[in-house]
Formats: structure tokens, sequence, C-alpha cells
């Protein structure tokens, strides 16, 4: 299954909930807020959501700025 | 002689400077330069997490606990990228805070201002408190604070540029017309610059390179904390009407008789 991940496609193995793959990417909960075909996927949903071939996913964190 | 704080839609804030938390040399001079400066709120941007370098993931940890987060939509161009970036800053950070920047062009980075007042109307009724940054057109300025921005924050010189306080006449002319806060967003280069434009009256100033790219970040940060708050006692106590000629400091009377040659 593929997906465009932080826009860069990426293949996944099998069809997993939004919250496996922040866990197979090793991102800590809390730190991101993620994007699913343009609509936020807020944290208590991370569970819920599943990933589709063709999806979108945005993962965004802080970083320093003015 | 007694001040009021800087309160913004509400909240009461610890001092009147902003500081950025970009450009640093390492994660260790921004957290000491942000502790030294006492800032009110730090500015963070939002990215995309980097899959290849986790390095950036720490950042977080060197923010100090007690400063609010301001985030900002640096680098959109348009109104529609700076309300995603906002609605995901605001799922992120769990704070309805936004600096809405929305670019106009790459070389001055100075805003397009039809696109910040768009994206003010509409996060404005989306419940954001939006601190927009804006050029020092006192009419653009009037707009924004009518669609509810929070604050007005022109640019006194190009971000980054440090060129200090170029446009004291027309940051002055929204100061006389807002009642809202007007924080002087980008310019700034040394603590003078800081304190000049605290004189202006305004009520807050937002920096970051300036502190970022001194030779002593954290000793830079002092000093703007110094610069700010001595430029607001100089606003509050009133400067002294200017003169043409001098005018001399001691008594003109009981000197001594000149000698003769």
């Amino acid at each position: 299954m593929n997906i465009v991940l932080n826009g860069d496609p990426k293949e996944l193995t099998a069809p997993l909930t939004l919250q496996e793959l922040l866990d197979q990417l090793q991102i800590p909960f809390g730190r991101v807020a993620c994007e699913v075909n343009l609509k936020i996927i807020r944290r208590a949903f991370y569970a819920t959501t599943l990933i589709q071939e063709g999806d979108v996913v945005e993962i965004i964190q802080a970083i320093g700025g003015g | 002689m007694n001040d009021t704080p800087l309160i913004i839609a509400g909240t009461t804030y610890k001092s009147r400077l902003i500081l950025g938390t970009g450009k640093y040399k390492t994660f260790e001079l921004m957290q000491q330069a942000l502790e030294a400066s006492d800032a009110a709120m730090v500015t963070v941007a939002v990215r995309r997490v980097d899959m290849k370098d986790r390095s950036s993931q720490s950042f977080w940890n060197y923010l100090p606990k007690d400063m609010p987060i301001l985030p900002n939509t640096a680098g959109c161009y348009t109104a529609e990228d700076a309300i995603r970036t906002a609605r995901l800053a605001r799922e992120l950070l769990e704070t309805d805070l936004i600096k809405v920047e929305v670019i106009g062009d790459p070389k001055t980075l100075f805003p397009d201002v039809e696109g910040t007042l768009q994206a003010t109307k509409i996060l404005v009724k989306e419940g954001f408190t939006v601190l927009p940054y804006t050029s020092d057109d006192p009419i653009y300025a009037k707009k924004l604070e009518e669609a509810g921005a929070a604050t007005i924050m022109p640019l006194a010189a190009p971000i980054g540029s440090g060129q200090g306080i170029l446009n004291p006449l027309p940051v002055r002319f929204i100061l006389e017309q807002s009642k809202v806060p007007v924080i002087v967003d980008a310019g700034v280069g040394t603590a003078s610059d800081a304190a000049l434009a605290m004189e202006l009256g305004v009520a807050g100033i937002l920096m970051n390179t300036a502190v970022a790219e001194a030779q002593d970040p954290v000793a830079m940060a002092e000093a703007m904390k110094w610069g700010v708050m001595a430029g607001r006692k100089a606003f509050l106590a009133g400067r002294m009407a200017k003169k043409f000629a001098a005018s001399a400091s001691s008594p003109m009377t009981g000197q001594l008789t000149p000698l003769t040659k």
C-alpha cells in the first residue's frame, strides 16, 4: 500500500491506523499534529483513523522560528 | 512610576518582549537566551517532521516551561496556507494564539496585507487570538483591528535585517488610532533600537535575529530586556522638548568675575 508521507512516497506493508504509523515512525505522542487528506486528525482519533491507499499524510512539529 | 503590564486579549504577560526561537547555533544557546531575556512569549514555527533527521525533535525540551508559546504561520504566501498552518498549530500546541504571517515577496519578506486581512478575519471567527504581522500602513492596521486582531504588529524594517526602526512616523500613526496593543515585529538590530521603539509608545517588541545572530546571544538577550524596559520607562517619563540651541544646565548667576588679560 502506498501513501504520501510529508511530501514523499511511502510504502506500507499492511493497512494500519494513524497511531500505528506514528509508533512505527517512533514519533512521541503529543509532540506532533497530523493531517490526513487535508483534514486534521485530533489526538483522540489517532487509534481509530485507518490509513488507506493513496492517503496524503502530514505530520508536523514545532521548530525554531520567529 | 507605575506601569500596567502588557495585556493581549485579556491575558497578562510578564514583560513586553517577545522572542523568536529561530537561527540559534545550538538549542542550549537558545534556551539560555530565552531565560536571560525574561520574554513574555516565545514564537515557534510549524514544519513537517523530518523523517531522516530527528535531531530537531528535541527542540521542545529547550523551551522554558513557563513561557507561553506563540506559533507563527511563517513561510505562508496565501491566506489559505496561513489558515491551514494556524489550525495545525492549534492542534499541535493547544493554544488559540497565532501570529499570522502572509508573506508577499521573498526578497523583502513584506506582508501581503490583503492575504493577512483575509486570514485574520477567518481565524478570528474560528476563535483564534490573532496577532498579525503587517506593514506600517495605518489603513490596513485599522482594517485588521476592525477584523478582530488582538494586536497590530507592524514591521519596523525587513525581517532579519537588523536595520532598526526605519519608520517611526507610520508606527506613531498606527499607535494613535489603535485600541489594541501595537507590537513592533521585525527590524530591531540592537538594544538601542528596542529602546527607541518603546519610546514611541508601542506595547511591546517581537524580535529574533537581533538576539540569535549577536556574537553573544545570551548577553544580547539580556541587553534587549533592559533596552525594552529603559525605552518603556522613558516613554512613560515623557521626554523633554527639543530646543534649537544650547540651554545651560548650570546657573548663570554667582559666577566669578572673569580674569582680564
